[in-house]
């Protein structure tokens, strides 16, 4: 459509006590050209050659998250300031929708429209500078802050973002995350938006560690950038914007008093349907799941775990209205379980999870987040295989999942539960490629000889992991025995094991320290299915049997046959 | 200039920015506030004291009248831990845990957290004290928790190295080891009372959930207590927690679900929680 009309000055959003004048990014020391414009790829001017590091993290099974693309070459050229029609009209609209809070239309084009573009004319390149589409939306400055944020994560999933360009989406997201706490943001956004900008957040977070660690092949340009603007990515700055959307939206008492009836949130997915705003509430909700995953990366499973406590995942929630939102919580959470040892919880939930995701795979084979959740599903396989060779409860498993686990991952299963050397390469193999990207929070020190330490992080985490996996050595073999005999005398028993009985004695309570492992609550738990008591010189082994679970089963078909029932009736009464 | 509020819910305030200053450089947060601290809030955070397993145990007592630091302490760890003023504070939090028996796991960890933003200021003296605590807190894991935080490079001091062996002791419960080993490591472990103690509570905790009857030898190794002195301990424990002397030199323990699998049988989940019977109150009526 061409040509717009005119629409009245937009107070779309409150007056703000601070308000900036949208920032000039022009740096005159660095003499860097304008922040929205490409800048050309500093390579070989670098001192000194650009080592590939590819081989080296393939060979570790780490993978290399920023991807092998290049920024844009010399062949393709890119004016920022040229705005072809399908974009004049797709600001225009979206504009509108977003002013007329139809939450339904700001999804299509958010969506399916913005990828559908980017497929078709920005494949290779950035999509229009800011400045350019701004004389179409009134230059609305909160409208151009959403427009950055979408204009820097097509960009980071693009193609390669520069130092000079990841300060920059920083600064834009304090920007509008400081719009967004400083006063009521007038606007409804789809959830799917608002959980997109917390997860590329701290994915962008997560990306710039990962690029400041590679000190090796830094330009003495760069490295000025990064001491200059040390503000930038700062760990305090992350962790503290989330947890003030957190406080400031007041999320957790919201939730505290849903419970007791006195709120909506769930009900309405988080949506303001008495004419108020949905930003807030729901980007300080996503911010419980960010807050978990940035604990995750830097290794402090036990408070993430508290960030997330508010939501509870054993119901539906405005975490589940988003696939992507959904999996993060659920595989962060699991992981962070597995480090804590709890194994059950961890199998629990990875089951859940893997089985709704094959359930609902089929939906989502349009959508742009198809490929990450593919990945995850593979991901948490791994951890679902490794919490099942150190736990072995195969009951708590789905019959589909497990026949998928079987087909992925059966095989080398059995080869870890020998405990020999091939087993640890195996732990190894499996942790590396499914476990977050471990980050080191602090800044590098620009005076020693510049290394790369971006592995140091998933490194120590590593190796406390198979220190643990080491510990639990003796345990499967253990079990196997405690399958086979119901009574069985020490001494028997430490013959076939080849040990003395002393030793058996610290074996036989090591499987018991280790399989039971302390709640959240600080009571003790038992993992195992296996177990067994020690009376005078003879072990008696207990074989623990879950009961059925009727209950929950005669529960649910009770509801669900008055809804049959209801459906009839209704039936007739037309 | 930007400024950014970080904002606690008014109706819990208990820590008030009294002022902000905004930083040169843009649009970092400026996370020096200054915070007035406000006595006594609605709720006062309990300081956590330890796990308590089936055995009843706790590890050490909570400080007689909880000083007005720990307390606000706590309360910052909980509204305002990502802030690298509250160091100090931490860092005095932990001596006091040591000197008045007490623990607590999420201020260790925040400030490990913080040790781990600015590898600087770190303490590895402090750090020492912390692992021990954390040691001290098994069977719980917070001894790994921690070791997650300390970069690999900190863990190669002698003195870490020693502890990481003994937490590898205890957790495949190599008692006498352990015993051996912490014995020529005295003068690290004798910093933080109560050690043995605890240590000794966790061994109980795991001759708890193996043995429903015990030898004598055995006990002694896992406390590292002989002679009179293991008799005493016995008694203790025959006074106050169930233990029963058997002849022929054993001791049993007393019955619990985890030594006595029959108790845990009867206990188990056929019980449906209330709030999942409620879906259906509906449609009964």
């Amino acid at each position: 459509m061409v040509g717009h009309k005119r629409y009245p000055a937009p107070l779309l959003y409150l007056q703000l006590t601070h308000m900036d004048e949208p920032r000039e990014n022009v740096e005159p020391e660095a003499q860097l050209t304008h922040s929205l414009q490409l800048e050309p790829v500093i390579s070989s001017n670098a001192v000194g050659s650009r080592n590939p590091n590819q081989a080296a993290m393939a060979a570790s099974g780490y993978e290399y998250e920023d991807g092998l693309q290049s920024s844009v070459d010399g062949g393709i050229s890119y004016d920022p300031y040229f705005v072809p029609d399908p974009v004049k009209s797709f600001v225009v609209h979206l504009y509108r929708h977003i002013r007329e809070k139809n939450v339904y239309e700001i999804h299509q084009m958010y969506e399916t429209s913005f990828h559908t573009l980017s497929d078709r004319m920005f494949k290779d390149t950035p999509w229009p500078s800011v400045e350019a589409v701004a004389q179409y939306v009134d230059n609305d400055h909160v409208f151009c802050l959403l427009y950055r944020e979408m204009w820097y994560r097509h960009l980071y999933a693009r193609l390669s973002p520069t130092l000079k360009q990841r300060i920059d989406s920083w600064d834009n997201y304090c920007s509008f995350f400081q719009v967004v706490l400083h006063g009521v943001v007038n606007m409804q956004l789809p959830n799917q938006w608002l959980w997109d900008m917390v997860d590329e957040f701290v994915y962008q977070y997560q990306s710039f560690c990962q690029y400041r660690a590679k000190m090796k092949s830094k330009t003495e340009q760069e490295i000025a950038l990064l001491r200059q603007h040390d503000q930038a990515w700062n760990v305090y700055g992350v962790l503290n914007f989330l947890q003030a959307l957190m406080e400031k939206s007041s999320i957790i008492q919201i939730l505290e008093k849903e419970k007791e009836g006195l709120e909506q949130f769930t009900a309405t997915d988080g949506y303001d349907y008495s004419g108020g705003s949905n930003v807030l509430k729901v980007l300080g909700y996503f911010s419980m799941v960010g807050l978990l995953r940035v604990h995750c990366l830097l290794g402090d499973y036990q408070t993430g775990l508290k960030c997330l406590h508010p939501i509870d995942i054993s119901q539906q929630g405005v975490y589940t209205s988003v696939i992507g939102s959904h999996i993060t919580t659920i595989y962060h959470y699991g992981f962070a379980n597995l480090m804590l040892r709890r194994y059950v919880e961890a199998i629990h939930e990875f089951n859940k999870i893997l089985l709704y995701i094959y359930k609902t795979k089929q939906y989502h084979q349009k959508s742009p987040q198809f490929e990450q959740i593919l990945k995850k599903n593979e991901q948490m396989y791994a951890l679902l295989t490794i919490c099942l060779s150190l736990c072995p409860r195969v009951k708590l498993v789905d019959e589909t999942v497990n026949s998928q686990l079987r087909e992925k991952y059966g095989e080398k299963m059995l080869r870890m539960q020998r405990y020999d050397d091939e087993s640890f390469a195996l732990y190894d193999e499996l942790f590396s490629y499914a476990c977050p990207k471990f980050i080191t929070p602090s800044a590098p020190s620009y005076e020693e000889p510049l290394v790369n330490y971006n592995q140091d992080a998933y490194r120590l985490q590593l190796k406390l992991f198979l220190y643990e996996v080491k510990q639990q050595q003796q345990l499967s073999l253990v079990r196997t025995f405690l399958k086979v005999y119901s009574t069985i005398s020490l001494e028997k028993l430490a013959s076939y094991m080849e040990v003395d009985e002393s030793t058996l004695r610290t074996i036989l309570m090591t499987y018991k320290h280790k399989t039971h492992s302390v709640g959240a609550d600080g009571k003790t738990i038992s993992n195992a299915d296996m177990d067994f008591y020690i009376d005078d010189n003879l072990i008696h082994v207990v074989e623990s049997k879950t009961p059925k679970q009727y209950g929950d089963y005669f529960l649910r078909q009770i509801v669900k046959l008055e809804a049959v029932i209801g459906d009839m009736d209704r039936v007739k009464l037309e | 200039m930007n400024s950014c509020i970080v904002v606690v819910p008014t109706d819990t305030v208990i820590a008030e920015p009294t002022n902000v200053t905004g930083s040169t450089s843009h649009h970092g947060i400026e996370v020096a506030l200054e915070f007035k601290l406000v006595e006594h809030p609605t709720e006062p955070l309990k300081l956590r004291t330890g796990e308590e397993d089936s055995g009843g145990r706790k590890m050490g007592r909570e400080a007689a009248g909880q000083s007005q630091m720990s307390y606000t302490v706590e309360q910052l760890v909980a509204v305002n831990p990502y802030n690298p003023d509250i160091l100090p504070d931490l860092e005095n939090y932990v001596n006091e845990q040591v000197s008045s028996q007490t623990y607590s796991l999420d201020a260790n960890l925040c400030l490990l957290r913080l040790y781990q933003f600015e590898p600087e200021r770190m303490s590895t003296q402090i750090v020492a004290r912390i692992l021990i605590k954390a040691l001290m807190a098994m069977p719980a894991p917070d001894f790994s928790l921690c070791l997650f935080l300390i970069p690999e490079r900190v863990q190669m001091d002698e003195q870490f190295k020693t502890l990481i062996v003994l937490s590898h002791y205890l957790e495949t419960a190599k008692f006498r080891q352990f015993w051996d080993e912490a014995a020529k490591n005295r003068h690290i472990l004798e910093v933080v009372p109560g050690f043995e103690q605890a240590i000794q509570e966790y061994a109980v905790h795991v001759l708890s959930l193996t043995y429903q009857k015990v030898p004598r030898s055995v006990v002694a190794e896992a406390i590292n207590v002989e002679g009179v002195s293991l008799d005493k301990f016995i008694e203790q424990h025959v006074a106050k927690s169930g233990w029963v002397v058997e002849g022929k030199g054993e001791v049993s323990l007393p019955r619990n679900e985890f030594n006595h699998p029959e108790l845990k049988r009867t206990s188990s989940a056929q019980s449906i929680p209330l709030d999942r019977i409620t879906r259906i109150f509906p449609l009964l009526g």
